[in-house]
């Protein structure tokens, strides 16, 4: 057994030595293999009494079992280490920016619009939309805005041909509206509008969305709540809104909602000129007139319209300080949205 | 309308200041642009009388002046005003004053000679608009008074941005008829009592448009001194109320303008012959106006003429042949009624706007002439003195406007305002506004509309007067209750925003463009179509409807190519104008249209720097397509397009109409912009697109599915497209897939031809197919290309 003692402390030396795996397998086939120096000692045991037999068998498998646990030890670290080493390899820079397309944003007018959408809709107002080269009809003589009205002063007017003009305001698409749909109604229409004047506060081409509501025993007191609640809701805040006396010739009464300048709170500022409130949109009760000139009995039915300007929103909302960038389409500008 | 403070507080006094008025006027509807002060911010200015003057010894232009005025005697003044002279009144500047802009008046020492003071222009003192000399004060101006106590300069000029509804309040009777309703208090028109004629003399005036004008008040006053001057404090009413001194005759018709409202004018008698004809122009006659340019007059108009002929444009402007000089001894003062209807418009078609045209358009009170005419005749009176005849009044009852009545029922303003007003509420504002109770009952009243309203003619105006006079923000905020009905929606119907976040996911930003552009660009764009051209455009950039979105696009990428951006993927929705044979043709057509340019990856460590081509546009579109039934019904054909390169342009079809297009700008455009790469684009018609299939499940088989791949050899112009629909129509009802993995041409095969290589997928619903069926379906492809397209397996 001198031998046995020998041979174990060997294989175990050679084991601790094993550079790879090859080694280590060398190991394994040089000792524990058939013809490896353990595996014979086993075939002597042959040699041995009947009395002897059992304990020397058993001690040559200790020594055998011994050597091969080693060897699995040192198989499993270095298996392990390789696996370590290979994903050492295969480690990447996670802070490099990922691959592909960029995503594109809306313009912010769009998003603007969008969002007044939305909060419309949920009062269950349906989005309507009309025409941009419109018949004189639609967009003055139905609004109770009659040739040579001193309020076609107000609208520097696009025209085509003597009675066809670009729409100056979304307040067409109430009149389709109204032809073909009998009330209850709540509509809006977003849409693009132009006006001939262009300078740093104006663009000929702008965008409105007009509200309309038709129904029986709306009053003014529903005009503003739906004006203030709508005002609140959009600015996310519970901005001050006023309402004061103004003209259209498709509202009566007709009113221009102001709401404390967002900018300076109301202490008056360059963006309020000083006075604390904003200009924000005209609205009124719908003039009995308009709703004549769609058949709808002003007797029973009553309403209410307003039409707001999309850009104001967008600059009010997004802090954008000139008009004319809208139009530009400078990448600069549009990926900020 | 600007009027001054102190001139309103004469009618109307409420315990207000000036900008507490401006305040409350404009939450009553009269919307104040601005509460200024009436001059410049100075102080130690007083009446100054020059009782010495002479020539400075060393200076030619400079004189030495002893001037009175302070309270220690005579100073002695250094002044270079030419018109400085013995005897005049001016604004004395002390040592010590302030001036506008901070400046200090000092002890000085001009040329030798010491200067305690200075003397005054009216620029100087920011008090008006003559700086040709130093200012000349009345005669009877008080020596030693502060300039500011004498010309009561603790005052406002309010101006008001009126609705052109709200022509009764264009003159300070009216803002203090308002603002006596809101504070309810008394208004005190000054004493207006008629003028007794000392003469008999009059000037005849037939009215031959008695629609136009019905009523005209006339009075001739004879041997006027034209060369008074008008009194400073009616010039310093003009002056704040924006309107310059020029003879006491215009000044005088200015000051009742503003002050009445009612614009009036005064010819030179002597310059009249006949009689006046209140008339409608002839066609092209001429007139030469008071702004010295000669109008060739239209049809439409309406004149004041003589025997001889046109004299005014009735409630525009005068003419210059029969207007007051400096010669004129008798004058004919006019004070009329036109009608609206008869001036809107027009001053504007001659390109004028005038007080008076302003006014005339909007409405004026058309009871109000004789009043004004009294009124102006006491001014001009005691100024320019004369010998007045009698008023007389040529009317045409039925052509005046009709008086109105309006019912007002007590439950509407309930109903239509949402607010409880006690009946003596609305009466008392109703009647302090100037309309007439004329009767009460159970429901309601009647009322009658006051003169000077044009606006009151309905209910509904009664309401907004109720509602203005309470205070718009008095009325409570309600929410409106509605039938909470479900509405329709289609599921098929394909929303916009998909499309647009589709896009957005792809990279695109939006871009939001003119709809018009110039008239070359369009050329380029679509030659073959003539675009609908605005008739008063605002620039030539500007002047024709866009009848494709491409146009925008482009310009935008070239904006942003010189902005160093040399990347972009950009698209937009809105109209197009295609117009047809007439207007009422026109279509007005919903589009998207896309541009892409530049790298296909955006710049980055990873990315190649390979350039878009076609086909990174090309699948764009069918993601778009992808939201429609887009396998069974979209196609692409081959196509031209003017904007488009003829070999790289395809029409988007929807079972076989087209729907839009796609393609490379074409490399003549390219060049005109200056783009140094090619641009991809896209528009298709919205509308066009259809709807989406409302998708229908088929179960899923549990056999295995086979896939054979095929390479031919195809004549190099066949269209892969047609090869490929011609190969599934082919293979039958079992393939379930179909793709084109690879179309090779060169090196290695006939330069005619090209090797298109596809992968079939078969399938079977319900059992594994066999190997035959599968080699016959093959089969049948194979042939049917060979067939049709001339192919062969490679």
């Amino acid at each position: 057994m001198q031998e046995l003692q020998s041979l174990t402390e060997q294989a175990l030396a050679l084991v601790e030595e094993a550079a790879d795996l090859a080694a280590l397998d060398q190991v394994r086939v040089e000792y524990l293999g058939k013809k490896g120096p353990i595996t014979e000692l086993l075939k002597g045991l042959g040699k041995l009494s009947a009395e002897e037999r059992p304990a020397a068998g058993a001690k040559i498998n200790e020594a055998k079992q011994q050597v091969q646990d080693a060897i699995n030890v040192r198989r499993e670290a270095m298996e392990k280490a390789a696996i370590e080493e290979k994903l050492a390899k295969e480690t990447i820079d996670v802070t490099l920016p990922g691959r592909g397309e960029h995503q594109g944003s809306m313009h912010p007018i769009t998003r603007t619009l969008r969002r007044i959408e939305e909060i419309f809709q949920r009062l269950g107002f349906s989005v309507e939309q009309g025409p941009e080269v419109e018949g004189d009809y639609y967009n003055f003589e139905a609004l109770n805005i009659p040739a040579h009205h001193p309020a076609r002063a107000m609208h520097d007017t696009f025209y085509i041909d003597p009675s066809t003009v670009l729409r100056t305001h979304t307040s067409s698409v109430q009149i389709r509206t109204m032809e073909k749909t009998n009330p209850p109604l709540r509509i809006i229409c977003p849409g693009r509008v132009y006006r001939c004047d262009s300078d740093v506060t104006h663009s000929p081409m702008f965008h409105q969305v007009e509200g309309l509501v038709v129904d029986e025993g709306v009053s003014f007191a529903h005009l503003k709540g739906c004006i203030d609640q709508f005002l609140k809701a959009f600015f996310e805040a519970d901005v001050p809104v006023r309402f004061r006396p103004s003209y259209f010739p498709f509202t009566e009464p007709s009113a221009e909602a102001d709401i404390q300048c967002t900018n300076c709170g109301g202490e008056g500022c360059r963006v309020c000129s000083g006075t604390g409130w904003l200009e924000i949109l005209g609205c009124g009760m719908v003039h009995p007139n308009v709703l004549a000139s769609c058949d709808i009995d002003s007797e029973k039915y009553s309403g209410f319209a307003f039409g707001l300007g999309v850009e104001r929103m967008a600059m009010l909302r997004y802090g954008v300080n000139d008009l004319r960038l809208f139009f530009d389409n400078d990448l600069r500008f549009l990926k900020q949205f | 309308m600007k009027f001054s403070n102190a001139w309103l507080r004469e009618w109307v006094n409420p315990d207000l200041t000036a900008q507490q008025l401006a305040d409350q006027i404009t939450m009553a509807g009269l919307e104040v642009d601005a509460v200024e002060p009436v001059a410049g911010n100075f102080s130690g200015v007083v009446v100054g009388e020059i009782v010495a003057c002479e020539q400075h010894p060393d200076a030619d232009k400079l004189r030495v002046c002893k001037v009175k005025g302070h309270p220690e005697g005579e100073m002695q003044v250094v002044c270079g005003a030419p018109n400085a002279r013995v005897g005049i009144k001016i604004p004395f500047a002390l040592v010590g004053a302030a001036l506008p802009g901070d400046f200090k008046i000092k002890k000085a020492k001009l040329r030798g000679v010491e200067s305690f003071g200075m003397l005054c222009a009216q620029t100087e003192l920011e008090l008006g608009t003559d700086n040709d000399g130093i200012w000349e004060l009345p005669a009877d101006a008080p020596t030693g008074t502060d300039l500011r106590e004498y010309l009561l300069l603790d005052d406002s000029a309010i101006e008001v941005d009126l609705t052109p509804n709200r022509s009764d309040c264009l003159g300070v009777a009216g803002i203090a008829r308002e603002v006596g309703v809101l504070n309810r208090c008394a208004v005190t028109e000054p004493a207006i009592d008629p003028v007794v004629a000392t003469i008999d003399d009059s000037f005849p005036v037939s009215l031959m448009a008695e629609d136009a004008c019905p009523r005209y008040v006339g009075r001739v006053i004879r041997n006027i001194d034209i060369t008074a001057v008008t009194p400073l404090w009616m010039q310093e009413r003009l002056r704040r109320s924006g309107l310059r001194s020029i003879d006491p005759v215009v000044d005088v018709t200015n000051y009742v303008l503003l002050e009445l409202g009612q614009p009036m004018h005064a010819f030179d008698l002597a310059k009249l012959s006949g009689g006046i004809r209140v008339r409608m122009a002839e066609q092209d006659e001429k007139l030469t106006l008071l702004d010295e340019q000669e109008v060739q007059l239209k049809a439409d108009t309406l004149l004041i003429a003589d025997e001889k002929g046109p004299l005014a444009i009735a409630g525009i402007m005068g003419g210059l042949d029969s207007s007051v000089t400096e010669n004129t001894k008798d004058i004919f003062l006019e004070s009329a009624f036109f009608s609206p209807l008869a001036i809107a418009g027009k001053a504007r078609s001659y390109g004028l706007h005038t007080d008076s045209s302003h006014r005339f358009e909007r409405g004026v009170d058309y009871r109000l002439q004789e009043k004004a005419i009294e009124r102006a005749t006491k001014l001009l009176l005691d100024i320019v003195g004369g010998e007045p005849g009698p008023v007389h009044l040529r009317e045409v009852a039925e052509a005046m406007p009709a008086e109105c009545r309006i019912t007002l029922r007590r439950a509407r303003v309930k109903t239509g305002l949402g607010i409880d007003l006690a009946d003596s509420e609305i009466v008392e504002i109703l009647t302090r506004l100037g309309l007439e109770k004329l009767s009460a009952s159970e429901e309601g009243w009647s009322f009658l509309v006051p003169s000077f309203r044009f606006d009151i003619s309905i209910e509904a105006d009664l309401l907004e007067e109720l509602a203005r006079v309470y205070g718009y923000n008095r009325i409570p905020s309600v929410s409106f209750n509605a039938a909470l009905d479900v509405v329709p929606r289609a599921e098929a119907a394909v929303a916009q925003s998909r499309l647009e976040q589709t896009l957005l996911a792809r990279g695109y930003q939006e871009a939001i463009t003119f709809s018009f552009i110039d008239r070359d660009t369009a050329a380029r764009f679509d030659p073959e179509v003539d675009p609908v051209a605005l008739q008063n455009p605002i620039s030539a950039e500007l002047s024709v409807m866009r009848s494709t979105l491409m146009a925008g696009l482009v310009k935008a990428l070239q904006y942003n190519l010189n902005r160093q951006q040399d990347r972009l993927r950009l698209f937009e929705t809105g109209l197009r104008f295609v117009p047809g044979q007439s207007l009422a043709e026109l279509k007005q057509e919903r589009m998207i249209a896309g541009l892409i340019y530049g790298t296909r990856h955006p710049e980055g460590w990873a990315g190649s720097k390979d350039l878009v081509d076609f086909f990174d546009i090309k699948a764009d579109v069918e993601a778009l397509l992808a939201h429609y039934d887009a396998g069974a019904e979209f196609s692409f054909a081959p196509a031209k397009h003017p904007a488009l390169h003829p070999g790289q342009c395809a029409q988007v079809l929807r079972k076989g109409v087209a729907v839009g297009y796609i393609g490379a700008l074409h490399p003549q455009l390219q060049q005109a912009y200056d783009l140094p790469k090619s641009a991809y684009v896209f528009e298709l018609s919205l509308d066009g697109l259809g709807q989406a299939v409302i998708p229908s499940f088929s179960p899923l088989s549990k056999f295995p599915e086979v896939r054979r791949d095929l390479a031919v050899l195809a004549d190099a112009q066949t269209p892969v497209g047609e090869l490929a629909q011609a190969a599934v129509e082919a293979a039958g009802e079992f393939l379930t897939d179909f793709n084109i993995f690879d179309v090779y041409q060169g090196k290695g095969i006939d330069f005619n031809r090209k090797s298109v290589a596809m992968g079939l997928t078969f399938q079977h619903p319900s059992r594994t197919l066999n190997d035959e069926e599968i080699n016959a379906a093959v089969e049948a492809v194979v042939r049917q290309l060979e067939q049709k397209y001339n192919a062969s397996l490679r």
